[in-house]
């Protein structure tokens, strides 16, 4: 930052500083809970459909057998899972715009939250951020056992204070803005499916 | 510069009935649904009054949120910038992109950036600018602001986006289809965006605990616009500070619910710093912000998450649509924040409100709207900023309703005027609530006269 730069900042600070209010105290946040039911998985479902998403439960043994059957005319499916081949990985792409030759992702998310029908990803998931964007359709695996009452349990996840990039995804890309009427895709992915299956790797 | 008539630019709206009652119905049934969302969650009012008491802890204690930011984006990799107006934002910018010899920018969409007239500022030094939210791209193929906080092309009706894509895009002006127009505009954002060197979003919150940009979006070009290109710029201004994580759910589970119903966007989405060869830069806006912090009055309208639901709500917003206001921002919260920036230019807005506090009810931080827009309206007397003719009608109203025997005098004589009066003495220009609709007829007898001969006799008991 050079001197000129200080200036503004500290003109802008200095401004602040002296206009703002006599100190109001932060409020404690309680700790809300769900107070209908605690079928998270239920709460879950509910949430990811009201969005346009849907929810597998069962998708048999073999994932790339279940994404074939669901995407017959995929081409280049890209799995950034172990349970699953794909016919390319994130780490085959050399530039991050190349994702948008891919039809269907295949990611695991570390969470859901029953509360919106969420699931959290991040870069460390992705390994190409817009794998989660450019391609066509989004497959994203969950443990059921991985999900979480709501936004205020979600912002708990250490991925929010450790991760460059997260966000929770709920259901397919879409916009209103034409009309007030929803629809399917606006930028982003046109589908969203969430596998509950069980996370091999959890501890 | 003259003051923006609000009340003239609504004439033209309203006589486009089509338009007018659509734009009515489509809001009001936002209202509706922000109305069924807050009642799905037992704990709202207090969400309520929490989000607004972390926001006056937040605005109270501002500069230390702000230098904690700094320290802790700085630590996450991401360049922090301070400006102090809307030019050294613009300048900013505009030195980003040129350094590195970048020609476009693609965009998501802020608010901020339609204040500091970002677009403007590049284009006319030769850098293109291709906004790619949906209703932010009609607006800018249609050389106009947006007209509402969080659905900038609200006004317009699926016919006029069809034909404006034809003419833009060549798609055909007779498919009205949302999904198809929705595709058009897709299939030619998506190459700007696999192309681009540059992308900028906005901010709907920054977290000073972890150094986070938070950007709720539907559409998924938010997170293109900061992930595709090498270069991330985002535009934030000082207020949109929350403290940690744990104050961001209090919002996230307020914000959506406000504008649309929905629990929460598509993407929520938290930017903590730039991936492996890429940069991400902030521009940390003032520009009248701190100004206005030290406004006894005013200054909670510094709370505001941008939710428009005080604009869905509004009766005067509903019929006469957001361009009407000739502002940034529309509506209760732009009546209230806009004399601010400009009082001789937005002097008029005060008044485009029926005070009925619908707008403080639905406000999810609970910002007294109505009472800072009737404050806004003192200002502009103490400041002699109020139209002659306004002004002879309020010395009128203020004789007549401070005597009880002139308001009697005059309301017994309404049924009478109204009865005998000539059209054309009833419907000028200065009878503002005829122009577009009919005075309704006035009642046979007034309260004072009906009253004496209902009220109850000796030991009469109400039947109830």
């Amino acid at each position: 930052m050079n001197s000129s730069q200080s200036l503004v900042r500290e003109g802008i600070l200095g401004a602040v500083h002296k206009n703002q209010p006599a100190s109001r105290p932060m409020p404690h946040i309680p700790h809300f809970g769900l107070n209908d039911t605690n079928d998270l998985v239920a709460l879950f479902s509910q949430g990811v459909a009201r969005m346009a998403g849907e929810v597998i439960t069962e998708s048999g043994p073999d994932l790339d057998n279940f994404v074939r059957t669901r995407f017959p005319n995929a081409k280049v499916i890209c799995s950034a899972v172990p349970e699953c081949r794909g016919t390319i990985g994130p780490a085959q792409l050399g530039d991050w715009s190349e994702a948008s030759k891919i039809d269907v992702s295949i990611v695991r998310s570390p969470m859901g939250v029953a509360e919106t029908g969420s699931v959290l990803l991040s870069d460390l998931e992705l390994q190409v951020n817009t794998i989660a964007f450019l391609s066509h359709d989004l497959v994203v695996l969950l443990d059921p056992t991985q999900i979480v009452r709501n936004i205020h349990d979600a912002y708990l996840h250490p991925h929010f204070k450790a991760r460059p990039y997260s966000f929770l995804m709920t259901g397919p890309s879409g916009s209103a803005d034409i009309g007030a009427i929803t629809v399917h895709p606006a930028q982003g992915v046109k589908t969203l499916t969430v596998v509950l299956t069980a996370d091999p790797g959890a501890k | 510069m003259s003051a923006v008539d609000q009340a003239k630019n609504a004439e033209a709206f309203l006589e486009d009935t089509v338009h007018e009652e659509r734009l009515d119905k489509l809001l009001w049934m936002g209202r509706m649904r922000r109305d069924a969302a807050a009642r799905q969650v037992p704990e709202w009012e207090e969400l309520r009054t929490l989000a607004s008491e972390i926001k006056e802890h937040t605005l109270s204690n501002l500069s230390e949120h702000l230098v904690e930011f700094e320290a802790n984006a700085t630590a996450n990799g991401v360049t922090v910038h301070w400006a102090r107006d809307a030019h050294e934002h613009n300048q900013i910018v505009y030195d980003l992109l040129t350094e590195r010899n970048i020609p476009t920018l693609i965009k998501a969409k802020s608010m901020l950036t339609e204040e500091c007239e970002l677009r403007p500022f590049l284009e006319a030094r030769d850098i293109r600018v291709i906004e790619t939210d949906l209703g932010e791209r009609i607006q800018q193929l249609d050389d106009q602001p947006p007209s509402h906080i969080t659905g900038p092309c609200i006004h317009k009706t699926t016919k006029d986006v069809a034909d404006l894509f034809a003419k833009n895009y060549g798609s055909d002006p007779n498919n009205e289809d949302p999904a198809y127009l929705a595709g058009v505009m897709r299939d030619n954002t998506r190459p700007e965006i696999l192309n681009a060197h540059a992308g900028m979003t906005g901010a709907n919150f920054v977290v000073a605990e972890t150094g986070a940009i938070i950007v709720v979006t539907n559409e998924g070009n938010a997170d293109l616009a900061a992930n595709t290109p090498p270069l991330h710029i985002v535009s934030v201004g000082i207020e949109k500070l929350v403290p940690n994580m744990e104050s961001l759910a209090v919002f996230i589970r307020l914000l959506t619910r406000s504008a649309t119903g929905e629990s929460i966007t598509q993407y929520t989405s938290t930017f903590r710093g730039p991936r492996k060869g890429a940069a991400m830069h902030v521009v940390l806006v003032d520009n009248g912000r701190s100004a206005r912090l030290g406004m006894e009055k005013f200054w909670p309208s510094l709370k505001c998450i941008r939710c428009a639901a005080c604009m869905n709500t509004c009766p005067v917003y509903r019929r006469s649509g957001g361009l009407s206001y000739g502002s940034t921002y529309m509506g209760p919260i732009g009546i209230i924040m806009m004399p601010t920036a400009d009082i001789r230019k937005y002097s008029e807005l005060p008044f485009a409100s029926t005070l009925n506090g619908s707008c403080t009810n639905v406000c999810p931080v609970k910002i007294d709207i109505h009472e800072q827009i009737y404050a806004w309206r003192e200002v502009m007397e103490e400041k002699g900023q109020i139209q002659t003719v306004k002004k002879q009608a309020m010395k009128v109203a203020d004789k007549v309703l401070s005597s009880p025997q002139l308001y009697q005098i005059a309301t017994a004589s309404v049924s009478t005027a109204l009865k005998i009066l000539p059209h054309f003495a009833i419907y000028n220009r200065l009878n503002a609530w005829g122009k577009h609709r009919d005075v309704p007829e006035a009642a046979s007898e007034t309260f004072h006269q009906w009253y004496p001969n209902h009220r109850l006799k000796g030991n009469e008991v109400l039947g109830l």
